[in-house]
């Protein structure tokens, strides 16, 4: 027996994708296998870890918890395209480089999408806003100090662009 | 030489792919491979009646259905049994699919290769495995009772026992010891089980190459040279017919080093039978319930001492649950035994463990690999020896340490390699003395009264340990420059996010004196370099860091001999500055590495500019010599190996000041200290992130992480809503600080840290909790709950 499978247009970065997909295909197999968009990962497919978590519409969201059909004709931000135009880095990437803020690089696409939605609603966040901010992603290697110090070096970063 | 990048903070030459998506882990790869996926047992204990397949054989794109009964040759025995010991007079191994008898709750029975891996799972679904369940043995206790069995041919549950026994002063054993002390104390230790956990869980992609009967092989593993020869033997495939690359690993902690995993020889076989690509990708239960545990002991302890807490002799019973198979050996019960006396001096020692089954997910190595739980003990018993003294704990200590003078300090015992438990280096005294300064340890009482003026309840805890790290046999180094000046370095082990490919650029750049912009590394890649052990036991800069270290060294030296002939100087008077060789304080007369590496390879034909230096007409040549001189090889290459005589022993120590609420009993980490003494640094920055990762583990397994079995064997929390990872709101602040005692053993002089971090947490945790509470700690992870009915059964 075949599946019913569902056309979906989706603006991944920018870029206007279509895809034909089972009803239950999650986002995150449907940016990573049938996009080829593999900078998304998955660490428990159970909403818990955030390494897959994605801006939909410019909100991070758990794409492994998102179906791809929910996400028809919306826009995704993944990882690839956090860099800026000519692929130079954005300030919350620059600043997990420069901080030490990955290890295994995992978990790292899931920070930086939360992360970089996060300094945009607030770019001069507090100690305990960066806290509670990451708080929702799990890292098996950092212990997070190098990740929360990124935040701040992000901010900072990002404030000097502006300027 | 000039370009001095050993010991500094520089940053990671990974992080540029894996920041902007560009990694690529095992799941990444293989665009349009098909899926296997598993049925695994529901039951820890059972026998297999029949496996109907019959309603999943309509499943679109199902592809192949295969169980024990389909295995060929090798395949079908069990895997193999990696660290045989003598003591392991009953070691078991499973089938890479079970064969009539499963025994534990996760353990594949049947695997299907489909289309995706949505098919493969309906498939597996529809398939019906019928069982007759047996009596499932869980729990350390239940399981040296002995009254069922995990195997039927396993008396007593007991898989191995192994006795160490140092004498002390004149021969007495260490029963006579305690015996004859001043003092005495009696107690038990429980340490429970928890897991590597990498957010990356393990996988495996092969690629069969039917026109020249060749696999490659990918896998999420800590040691692809070994997986490599593993699938050739099971798969009966000469050994150049293989290769097997370890791609980017989203962290392994100790559970990678484990294989071949089933799945590792199961997915290339298939490969192989069906001519296609086939890839595995665990997902996160799977991993739960079917990669490998550690942790859990019984400790059974007796102490005599005198009157200033000097230990003058020790005895600890162990009892260690290695779950349903010992494919890792007993190296995880070795290394409790062994490294259980940390810094000190105990006079006559005695320790026996026992090694058990129990029908639950096998134990191997996790981060620390047994050293927790020897900590957890010595330290639990310098506090109770301090807490019986009325001494300070740091006291105590003190006065049980080896002293600088002492080394190298022969434990008389034998380690984990086989070999004697010989420390090379450390200076404890003044470890202690940094670690009581960075906490302000003195001044601690004053500020426990003023909290309890408060109605606030804290505490201090201390703990030491010490780490035999950069354990044998071998790892190799090979490094090459090529004509365009580029330096290609490899060697055989993995990488897990350690940030090797940068550690290995410092040490190659600093030894050749070449920009690191100019360097790239490559590990884990079987293609690149087929010698190498892996990567575990914080080996990876001791071993491969000095391996890469002396084959530059071959490298620079042919390089400086090929240059002085060019330059007409003396080769002792060369040295190298960014790239060029030049005679000493003259960069003038220079020449680039770029052109040595043209000078070194003789050539017929020129296949660019460069090139034509080399060939056979460009310039005088002898007519006596070979063009390839006796003795040399043509190309500006080099290998070398490094073997250690034994490990070289790190050292630490952890101070935490916690508050624990006295109505909820929520425990709170106010401050973290850590001494850390790893030999030479290669990266500070680099060091200082092993250590935060490992507290970070270690305060899990100190307070949130265990595995819940119930009665029946089922792992009733195999998931991240109920498995109590830490986030970023449970990790306290790290404050370090380093000691640096060069290894004497090795060419840099360093030491091992991976591992570090997580040894000594849940000594230290449980240390302050009893000195916030006045509860003793015996068992570790301690929650609220368990605080709270501690506190009501005080």
């Amino acid at each position: 027996m075949n599946e019913t499978r569902h056309r979906v247009t989706l603006t991944v970065n920018g870029v206007l994708h279509e895809a034909e997909v089972p009803g239950r295909r999650l986002l995150s197999d449907c940016l990573r296998h049938d996009l080829g968009l593999t900078g998304t990962h998955v660490g428990c497919e159970h909403g818990v870890c955030g390494a897959c978590t994605v801006l939909l519409d410019g909100e991070p969201v758990r794409s492994c918890l998102t179906f791809a059909v929910t996400a028809d004709g919306h826009e995704i931000t993944t990882v690839e395209g956090l860099a800026r135009g000519g692929g130079e880095p954005s300030p919350v990437q620059r600043a997990f480089t420069e901080c030490h803020a990955l290890q295994c690089g995992f978990c790292t696409p899931g920070f930086l999408c939360t992360v970089t939605a996060f300094l945009r609603d607030n770019p001069a966040p507090s100690e305990e806003e960066a806290l509670e901010a990451v708080a929702g992603n799990l890292c098996r290697c950092t212990g997070y100090q190098n990740i929360l110090k990124a935040v701040h070096r992000a901010a900072e970063l990002q404030a000097e662009e502006d300027r | 030489m000039t370009t001095r990048l050993f010991g500094e903070p520089v940053r990671r030459r990974e992080d540029a792919r894996l920041i902007t998506g560009q990694g690529r882990y095992l799941d990444d790869l293989g665009a349009g491979a098909l899926a296997a996926a598993f049925v695994r047992s529901p039951h820890a204990h059972a026998r297999i009646l029949d496996v109907d397949v019959s309603a999943a054989l309509d499943v679109e794109g199902l592809v192949a259905i295969y169980t024990w009964e389909d295995l060929p040759g090798a395949l079908a025995e069990p895997l193999p049994l990696l660290i045989p010991h003598p003591a392991l007079t009953h070691g078991r191994t499973a089938y890479p699919l079970a064969r009539e008898i499963v025994r534990h709750v996760g353990e594949p029975v049947v695997m299907v290769v489909a289309r995706d891996r949505y098919l493969a799972e309906d498939a597996c679904a529809l398939i019906r495995v019928g069982y007759e369940i047996l009596k499932p043995v869980v729990g350390i206790e239940e399981a040296v009772r002995g009254v069922h069995l995990v195997h039927e041919d396993v008396p007593g549950n007991v898989g191995a026992h192994l006795v160490q026994e140092v004498p002390g002063h004149g021969g007495v054993t260490a029963r006579e010891a305690v015996e004859a002390a001043p003092h005495r104390l009696e107690f038990r230790l429980d340490v429970e089980r928890s897991a590597c956990t990498p957010l990356e869980g393990k996988g495996v992609y092969a690629r069969w190459d039917a026109d020249d009967g060749s696999l490659r092989v990918y896998s999420s593993t800590q040691t692809s040279t070994s997986v490599r020869m593993a699938i050739a033997a099971k798969l009966g495939l000469p050994l150049p017919k293989v290769e097997v690359i370890a791609p980017d690993v989203g962290g392994g902690f100790g559970v990678k080093i484990v294989h071949p995993w089933p799945e590792e020889i199961l997915v290339p076989w298939a490969a192989r039978l069906l001519h296609r690509e086939v890839k595995w990708t665990e997902d996160r239960r799977e991993h739960f319930v079917s990669s490998s545990h550690e942790r859990g002991q019984v400790q059974h302890v007796r102490v005599g001492f005198d009157d200033d807490g000097r230990v003058l002799g020790l005895e600890v019973e162990i009892l260690h649950d290695h779950g349903a198979y010992t494919p890792y050996g007993i190296i995880v019960p070795i290394i409790t035994s062994t490294q259980l006396l940390g810094p000190y001096k105990v006079g006559a020692y005695r320790v026996e463990f026992s090694s058990i089954y129990t029908n639950t997910v096998q134990v191997t190595p996790y981060r620390g690999a047994g050293r927790p739980q020897g900590v957890f003990c010595m330290e639990r018993t310098m506090d109770k020896i301090a807490a019986y003294l009325g001494r300070d704990r740091t006291q105590v200590r003190a006065a049980n340490f080896i002293q600088p003078d002492e080394f190298p300090y022969d434990q008389g015992l034998t380690f984990q390699d086989g070999r004697p438990l010989i420390y090379d280096s450390g200076d404890y005294p003044e470890a202690l003395r940094m670690l009581k300064e960075l906490i302000g340890w003195d001044s601690f009482a004053e500020e426990k009264a003023r909290a309890a003026a408060e109605g606030r309840r804290i505490g201090i805890g201390v703990g030491c340990y010490v780490e035999g790290t950069g354990v044998g046999p071998y790892e190799g180094g090979h490094v090459q420059i090529t004509s365009d000046g580029r330096v290609h370095v490899s060697t055989g082990l993995t990488s897990q996010g350690q940030g090797h490919e940068t550690v290995f650029a410092q040490i190659a750049a600093t030894e050749l004196g070449v920009p690191i912009e100019k360097v790239s590394v490559v590990t884990g890649d079987t293609r690149r370099f087929g010698y190498a052990v892996g990567t575990f036991a914080s080996r990876a800069a001791v071993m491969s860091g000095n391996a890469i270290a002396l084959a530059c060294r071959k490298v620079r030296e042919k390089a400086l001999r090929i240059a002085a002939e060019a330059l007409e100087a003396d080769p002792r008077d060369l040295e190298i500055t960014d790239g060029k060789i030049h005679v000493a304080g003259v960069p003038s007369a220079s020449i680039p590495l770029a052109t040595v590496a043209v000078l070194s390879n003789p050539l017929r034909y020129a296949f660019d500019e460069e090139a034509k230096r080399a060939t056979q007409f460009a310039g005088p040549a002898s007519d006596d010599r070979p063009p390839v001189a006796e003795g040399e090889e043509p190309g500006l290459e080099g290998r070398d190996y490094y073997s250690p005589v034994r490990s070289t022993f790190a050292a630490g120590m952890h101070a935490a000041i916690v508050e624990t609420d006295p109505d909820t009993a929520e425990i709170r980490i106010l401050r973290y200290a850590v001494v850390h003494d790893c030999g030479k640094l290669i990266n500070p920055m680099i060091v200082e992130g092993q250590i935060h990762g490992g507290v970070a583990q270690g305060v899990g397994g100190a307070l949130y992480e265990k595995m819940v079995y119930d009665e029946h064997g089922q792992l009733l929390n195999a998931s991240f809503m109920d498995f109590l990872m830490p986030y970023a709101t449970e990790v306290p602040r790290i404050e370090t600080a380093h000691l640096e005692t060069p290894s004497p053993l090795n060419p840099l002089g360093i030491k091992g840290a991976g591992e570090a971090g997580v040894i000594p947490v849940s000594a230290v945790i449980a240390s302050a909790v009893e000195d916030a509470e006045g509860i003793t700690i015996d068992r570790m992870p301690i929650s609220p709950s368990d605080l709270h009915h501690l506190r009501l059964t005080r």
